[in-house]
């Protein structure tokens, strides 16, 4: 077991290290192009005189990467802040409107799962609500909210909602029929039921779409802040493009790859401890 | 009538069935045990044995009849009733003190956790699970599972303790070690009992009064066999008590051959007064079906029976 960790951590290692060699082998200056004067050389830039890929090489990423990393939190007016205020920015942003959405979701989706007759009062608009890009909601936030920070944090809402929702009413819906009873027999109050019997059997279904809500508001919220602008990992990406800055836009890629990540193991941390051998 | 502690009077129960008719379980079951007995039902699968239980339970709701326990009709499940499940149904989540600690705190609300813990930890020590308190269910062994749920049911001090088939799931040995738990605890406490089992000889050992159910659906208590051995009786000589394999081939017979023919064959059956046999000697015991209502007491047993 430890040696299959082992080779496949050393697997991981060479997999990259062959990534980064070709990326650099293919964006790496080959040598001066075209004769032309020193001067108007210094004009053209690397990409005329030496024959560089206009794509940076992992250096130079590498390069930019230290230097954002050194300084996450300056802040030197509105289009040139830091990668961890940016950063922070579309946490709080997805963090709010989880929050929001697990707070509707979590109560409503037990009473899903408890009532058959909400259940099937309620399905016909969670089937229609449910398949729609939470995107698509954005004009109609900004018309009604006038507010576009408060309307990412809507559109975040709108989309992490469902995964919450359906899997709240699913795991309350599946509990067993022999631990209901066991409350039963027990004459153990409906609250009181709800909190030690179904909550505790339904947790690890609700984990799960708690975990798959985060993946989907961080998928999300890079596309809204694209569209809302002013702050946010979305926007620097965007500005960063209007700034043909693709150096940038790499690490801020990359960022967000690592951010999602964490997110979804924090969420997989939850889920394994409410999670029950049976 | 005083030793009526638990009196089913009259209950039936109907499922809508196919075709818009109705499919009736059974109906007009009459049946009644005195404080501190024990009561086996035994039938086949689909007699609705579990569907008897549950309705005392409070699990189920009878479809015409009621239920009186201690002088009064019982209306939904009961703290007073407590249940130990085929499936043992642990929350997995708990621990074993965790499992009998929130029957405990859910009969007595006013509890501090200390006082639940010594009462659950009274129980767990009952079963012989003492060591096991901090364990989770998916660390215990089948048996294990088992005495948890049996201290659970016990943890509440209940009236009656109403068993489904609890020790089917088990092995053999298993299973012998746990029944002799249930009759030392059922003895030790007077414990009123009543028990769902397909096992002629757990019937035989545990039970007071053993009630033969016919083939469902239609199902009726055909009737009901006191047990003649002695109260003191032991798993290992069993068997070589006189009374034994009469009562054991009186069952068998039942199961075998009349749980099918009852009905066609006994035009009489009253279900309000159930033939009470007491099988005795071997050599008169194997009686044939139509013998059946006539035989009565015998020599030398004082209970009379209320055959007609």
């Amino acid at each position: 077991m430890n040696s299959l960790r082992l080779r496949a951590a050393i697997v991981s290692i060479v997999l990259f290290a062959a990534f980064i060699g070709v990326w650099h082998l293919a964006t790496r200056s080959t040598g001066p192009a075209v004769n032309m004067s020193p001067e108007y050389a210094k004009l053209m830039g690397l990409t005329a005189t030496q024959g560089k890929s206009a794509m940076p090489g992992p250096l130079d990423v590498g390069a930019k990467l230290w230097e954002h990393l050194r300084r996450p939190f300056y802040d030197n007016g509105p289009n040139d802040k830091g990668l961890g205020i940016q950063l922070a920015y579309s946490i709080g942003r997805v963090g709010l409107g989880y929050l929001i959405a697990v707070s509707v979701a979590i109560p409503l989706g037990f009473l899903i799962g408890m009532s058959p007759l909400i259940s099937r009062a309620l399905d016909p608009f969670i089937q229609v609500l449910k398949p729609i890009s939470p995107l698509a909601w954005m004009p109609l936030a900004l018309y009604t909210i006038k507010d576009s920070s408060i309307s990412a944090i809507f559109v975040i809402f709108i989309c992490s909602v469902w995964p919450m929702l359906l899997n709240t009413a699913f795991g309350v819906a599946g509990v067993r029929k022999e631990w209901i009873n066991v409350a039963r027999t027990l004459e153990v109050g409906t609250v009181r039921r709800a909190f030690t019997v179904i909550l505790p059997a339904a947790a690890p279904t609700i984990l799960t779409g708690m975990r798959i809500s985060i993946g989907i508001a961080w998928l999300v919220i890079v596309a809204a802040e694209m569209l809302v602008g002013g702050t946010g990992i979305g926007y620097f990406v965007w500005n960063e493009w209007n700034n043909l800055s693709i150096t940038n836009v790499i690490i801020a890629i990359l960022m967000i790859g690592i951010v999602g990540m964490l997110l979804d193991q924090i969420l997989a941390r939850f889920t394994r401890m409410v999670t029950f051998p049976e | 009538m005083t030793d009526k502690f638990i009196s089913i009077e009259g209950i039936a129960r109907r499922y809508p069935g196919a075709g818009g008719g109705t499919t009736t379980v059974f109906e007009n079951l009459w049946l009644s045990m005195a404080r501190g007995e024990f009561g086996c039902v035994i039938g086949h699968s689909g007699c609705g044995k579990t569907t008897v239980l549950n309705i005392l339970a409070g699990l189920d709701e009878p479809s015409e009849g009621a239920v009186i326990v201690d002088g009064q009709a019982i209306e939904g499940t009961s703290l007073d009733r407590a249940v130990i499940f085929q499936s043992h149904a642990l929350l997995p989540w708990r621990t074993v003190l965790g499992n009998v600690a929130y029957a405990v705190s859910s009969k007595w609300r006013k509890w501090d956790r200390a006082k639940v813990k010594a009462h659950a930890q009274k129980f767990i020590d009952l079963v012989g699970l003492t060591g096991s308190e901090h364990k989770r269910p998916s660390e215990l062994s089948g048996g294990m599972k088992q005495r948890v749920g049996i201290a659970r049911a016990l943890s509440i001090t209940p009236k009656i303790m109403l068993m489904d088939e609890p020790f089917s799931a088990l092995d053999a040995l298993t299973r012998g070690t746990l029944q002799d738990e249930v009759r030392r605890i059922c003895l030790e406490t007077g414990q009123t009992a009543f028990m769902i089992t397909h096992d002629v000889d757990e019937a035989i050992y545990l039970a007071d009064k053993i009630f033969l159910m016919t083939n469902g659906p239609g199902a009726v208590l055909a009737e009901i066999v006191e047990n003649p051995l002695p109260k003191d009786r032991g798993r290992i000589d069993l068997h070589r008590h006189p009374y034994y394999y009469a009562l054991r081939n009186h069952i068998i017979d039942f199961l075998v051959s009349r749980s099918k023919s009852f009905a066609a064959i006994t035009t009489d059956h009253d279900p309000r007064n159930v033939p009470t046999l007491r099988p005795g000697l071997p050599e008169l015991a194997i009686a044939s079906d139509a013998e059946l209502p006539t035989q009565t007491s015998w020599p030398g047993l004082s209970r009379p029976s209320t055959s007609s």
